[in-house]
């Protein structure tokens, strides 16, 4: 008997267990196959610092979330509609974000006295009153997994690594998913194991079966495919985009890449991304710190590289003198600061959004930086593209945030046509003899671009360093006038970057009630929910930033024609300084810093309480 | 193609910039030396960067006619490995000071030496901070009274040859700023290097610690208080050539030649020995005890960061000679939406 099968528009589901029981896996193979149904997809993984935290414990959880819809989404989901748990762990962390009536898929074999105790908890949590709200389904997985690759012969430590693919498996059957490409996932990366292949494809069957077979009470689910923009589609995580539009930005300019990095949580993806692809010119550096690694990048910009160095917050500052020196050198580079949980160490491996003013004013002296921020995983490509052209027109290091929720996150990337991107034009001087007027170094263009002039050229030998130097020969320079002259000028070309790159679009009405004003990582959330005050008749509009540093043009006008303005911010406020110290203008915020996005619930009521 | 190239002197490598060294500083000497090593050696100077520190060495490549980078404290070796990887064609430099190189910069400096990239380090010891007027160094010796240090410094003086030898240097120098020809020498010898070389050279600050070198310089002390070291041939010195070092065990002595000890007893020389050992019980070869060493401590060849940095990337673009990057966007799981 088949169950009946209910058609949704979206579905938000979440998998959590132990560190080690493979849930990130799991959700990627349930996201892919989602997106390759033809569903939008938006991911959220959410994994603790430790590798392995002590197993069974509320610390050692690691949960993977993707929503798959038939329209536009732009946010993992705030609520579940379906939560598998592998442990009382598991549980425990995760059923406040189950919607009621929501379904609970629990592994039951984990349910007993010992995994209480290390979950710290005094009872079975099923037995509580509150579990009514939900439609829980008790299964058996481990001793389930263990059965269907008995004949195997395995071990049991390695019949019992199966059984996330077990409950891969029953998802798959609820929500009538295609078991093909995980099949193929399976050999493609087990294929040199055969043993450990064939107990992985037993589990996932297993599962499926097991839910055709027992559970066909209850209904599964059917999401439709998406109306997306015509096109071919693939999955993209923020840090594979950016790292993949470095690589595009370099060919456009006609440049080699070269990376200068050291590991460090969440931006090591973009390091790993990069050394794969040695065959495009791309040399990657892992340096013996964070300095050296943005000295190195330093040192391949002035040698005509596109040179970029990536870090996280705590990298950004060890930076900082570095990026000084950048700025005053005036070479072109790319400083890219995937955001994580701050101050100091921090919240490795969660998401914030705390850095922009260390990145915006964190060094010394009056250094100003160009700074763009990636809005979600599939617009990393872009920025990248989008700020090598900043640097190299207006030859400056360019800042570039995203932040841990874009870096792991996946949604589908429209794929571009390479051959069809504008070419980024640069240019080098030229040899010059002894006849020749003599080189200035810092002469500058109609831009304020000083000549990107490279070793090896006879007759442009010139000197730069970090001491004050003439504003057209590049000589050491202490006279009080040209300091001054310096550094307004330096200041000038950054603001003159606003002549280069789009006005801020409205989403909505050019003027009205409220202006919701994001930046970077918030973007789905902000959309979406703006979108659900619409629709309830409300006169909210939104503007998305994508240049921080310079402002928009039209920035100011636009603040002008709103009664209020609100800035939701995953810290406390930092946009909002920089626009009310700027244009003197009230804006209120909506701060968040529990290392997770904000949800479209809480966004929607906030929006809804301003209007009144 | 029979056109002459012209010839350039050591004033071609000197830019219009005034000096701004103390009078009498030992940096001059080393500038001019370095000029000289240059015209001689025949490189081109646009193919020529020099990038320094922070300090009073570190102001040298604003002195130079060639590219040049004055970047921040210590951090010289990190710029010109990158500089070095991006252009391996070029001939990079890394003027440093024994603050620069050694205190702040400490990191950077082994990591260059270990990856072995092909670059010329230089590092001007005058075991004190000239620029911040005046503080102990990482080379000061024991109990020097400077402006930071009253009663005496505490810590326990580096041997930078020694530390070279530690991350495996694969080209390992010393020389002294007034001996010009020793000098001039030295630093050709660092330039045909191919990997790190790493060269000392004893630099007076006449102002704030003038003499730190003296017993290796003045006329009637050097020859006791120096060796010269040469390939294959035995550690002898004195001013009568009658003194030289043998090894007694794993230690060094000091012999005199006669009475039964010949110059066969003595140590030779052998700077390219594949083990550093050698190298290091010279730089272990201190005042009063022994004389210190001057010259080549080890030369050998090893395989270089920037040169395999390179091949990796030339052999992945030769495995994969028309991967375009369509295919790379294109490459796994993708869906069409008509």
């Amino acid at each position: 008997m088949a169950s009946t099968v209910e058609n949704i528009s979206r579905a938000t589901i979440r998998f959590a267990g132990d560190s080690g029981d493979g849930m990130q896996l799991t959700g990627t193979q349930l996201t892919n196959t989602s997106a390759l149904a033809g569903n939008d997809v938006a991911t959220f993984p959410d994994f603790p610092a430790e590798i392995r935290a002590p197993r069974g414990t509320r610390a050692g959880v690691s949960g993977f979330q993707v929503q798959f819809a038939s329209e536009d989404i732009f946010t993992p989901g705030d609520q579940l509609d379906t939560l598998v748990v592998m442990n009382p762990a598991a549980l425990i962390t995760n059923i406040s974000d189950l919607r009621p009536g929501g379904l609970l898929i629990v592994n039951e074999d984990s349910f007993v006295s010992k995994e209480f105790r290390l979950a710290k908890l005094e009872s079975d949590p099923l037995d509580d009153p509150d579990m009514d709200q939900y439609r829980v389904i008790k299964i058996k997985m481990t001793l389930l997994t263990r059965t269907a690759v008995e004949e195997l012969g395995l071990t049991t430590k390695f019949a019992d690594r199966c059984k996330n693919f077990f409950a891969m498996g029953f998802v798959y059957w609820l929500y009538n998913r295609d078991l093909q490409p995980s099949l193929d996932f399976i050999n493609a990366k087990f294929g040199g194991k055969p043993d450990i292949a064939a107990a992985n494809e037993k589990a996932l069957k297993a599962g499926y079966n097991y839910g055709e077979t027992t559970e066909a009470a209850i209904s599964t689910y059917q999401v439709e495919k998406a109306k997306l923009e015509p096109g071919t589609y693939k999955n993209i995580m923020g840090n594979q985009g950016l790292a993949w539009g470095c690589i595009a930005a370099a060919k456009l300019s006609g440049k080699d890449l070269f990376l200068g990095s050291y590991p460090i949580t969440p931006a090591s993806d973009i390091l790993h991304e990069l050394s794969k692809h040695k065959n495009f010119g791309v040399r990657t550096f892992q340096a013996e710190d964070e300095i050296a690694a943005v000295c190195s990048t330093i040192g391949a910009a002035f040698g005509g590289h596109m040179a970029i160095t990536t870090s996280s917050g705590p990298g950004i500052a060890l930076k900082g003198e570095a990026l000084g020196l950048g700025m005053i050198l005036e070479l072109p580079m790319l400083i890219i600061n995937i955001q994580r949980g701050g101050p100091s160490t921090g919240l490795p491996t969660k998401t914030e959004q705390s850095d922009l003013l260390q990145c915006m004013y964190g060094r010394n002296g009056e250094s100003p930086l160009p700074l763009i921020a990636a809005r979600s995983p599939a617009d990393c490509f872009q920025t990248a593209i989008d700020a090598w052209r900043v640097a190299v027109k207006f030859m400056c290091p360019v800042m570039v945030l995203s932040d841990g929720y874009i870096a792991n996150g996946a949604e589908p990337w429209k794929i571009p046509d390479y051959d069809a991107l504008e070419e980024i034009v640069v240019e080098h001087p030229g040899e010059r003899s002894e006849e020749d007027p003599p080189f200035l170094p810092y002469k500058r263009d109609e831009n304020l671009s000083r000549p990107w002039a490279l070793p090896g050229t006879k007759g442009l030998e010139h000197r730069i360093g970090g001491l004050e130097k003439d504003h057209e020969t590049g000589n050491v320079s202490y006279d009080p006038d040209n300091h001054e002259f310096m550094c307004k000028i330096r200041q000038e070309k950054i603001d003159k970057i606003a002549d280069f790159i789009p006005e801020l679009e409205v989403d909505g009405e050019d003027s009205g009630d409220l202006l919701v004003l994001s930046w970077g990582g918030t973007y789905g959330a902000c959309t979406t929910a703006v979108s659900h005050c619409r629709a309830d008749g409300l006169n909210v509009s939104h503007a998305h930033l994508r240049f921080i540093s310079p402002f928009p043009r039209n920035l100011g006008t636009i603040l002008g024609n709103f009664k209020k303005i609100v800035i939701p911010e995953l810290n406390l406020g930092q946009l909002q300084k920089i626009i009310t110290s700027t244009y003197g203008v009230n804006a209120e915020g909506i701060h968040k810093l529990k290392g997770r996005p904000f949800t479209v619930s809480e966004l929607t009521e906030q929006f809804k309480e301003l209007i009144g | 193609m029979s056109t002459e190239l012209p010839v350039l002197r050591p004033a071609d490598f000197g830019s219009d910039q005034d000096v701004r060294w103390c009078p009498g500083c030992g940096d001059y000497s080393i500038l001019a030396q370095m000029k000289k090593a240059l015209a001689t050696q025949g490189f081109p100077r646009e193919k020529t960067a020099f990038i320094s520190g922070i300090g009073c060495s570190s102001r040298f490549p604003y002195y130079m006619a060639t590219y040049g980078m004055h970047s921040i404290h210590g951090r010289a070796p990190a710029f010109a490995t990158g500089l070095k990887s991006a252009r391996p064609d070029l001939q990079v430099w890394v003027i440093t000071g024994d603050g620069d190189a050694l205190s702040i910069g400490g990191n950077h400096l082994m990591h260059a030496i270990r990856r072995n990239v092909n670059i010329n380090i230089v590092l001007f010891n005058n075991r004190i901070y000239g620029l911040t007027k005046g503080q102990y160094s990482p080379t000061s010796e024991i109990g020097k009274i400077t402006k930071s240090t009253p009663m005496g410094s505490l810590d326990n003086p580096l041997t930078p040859l020694s530390l070279a030898v530690g991350c495996n240097a694969t080209f390992i120098a010393r020389s002294i700023d007034t001996n010009a020809k020793h000098l001039s020498s030295t630093l050709q010898r660092a330039a045909e290097h191919q990997g790190t070389s790493f060269v000392e050279v004893y630099q007076n600050c006449n102002i704030f610690n003038d003499g730190a070198w003296k017993y290796a310089t003045d006329r009637t002390t050097r020859q006791e208080n120096v060796i010269e070291i040469e390939h294959g041939k035995p550690l002898i010195f004195g001013a009568e050539s009658n003194k030289g070092i043998r090894l007694n065990g794993l230690n060094p002595e000091v012999v005199e030649l006669g009475n039964g000890i010949a110059e066969d007893d003595l140590l030779f020389h052998d700077e390219q020995s594949p083990e550093p050992t050698l190298a290091y019980l010279l730089s272990r070869m201190r005042q009063p005890e022994f004389p210190e060493a001057i010259g080549v401590f080890r030369d050998i060849d090893a395989p270089i960061y920037d040169d395999q940095l390179n091949s990796q990337v030339a052999a992945a673009q030769e495995k994969n000679p028309d991967a375009s990057l369509n295919s790379l966007f294109n490459s796994g799981n993708t869906w069409t939406v008509d």
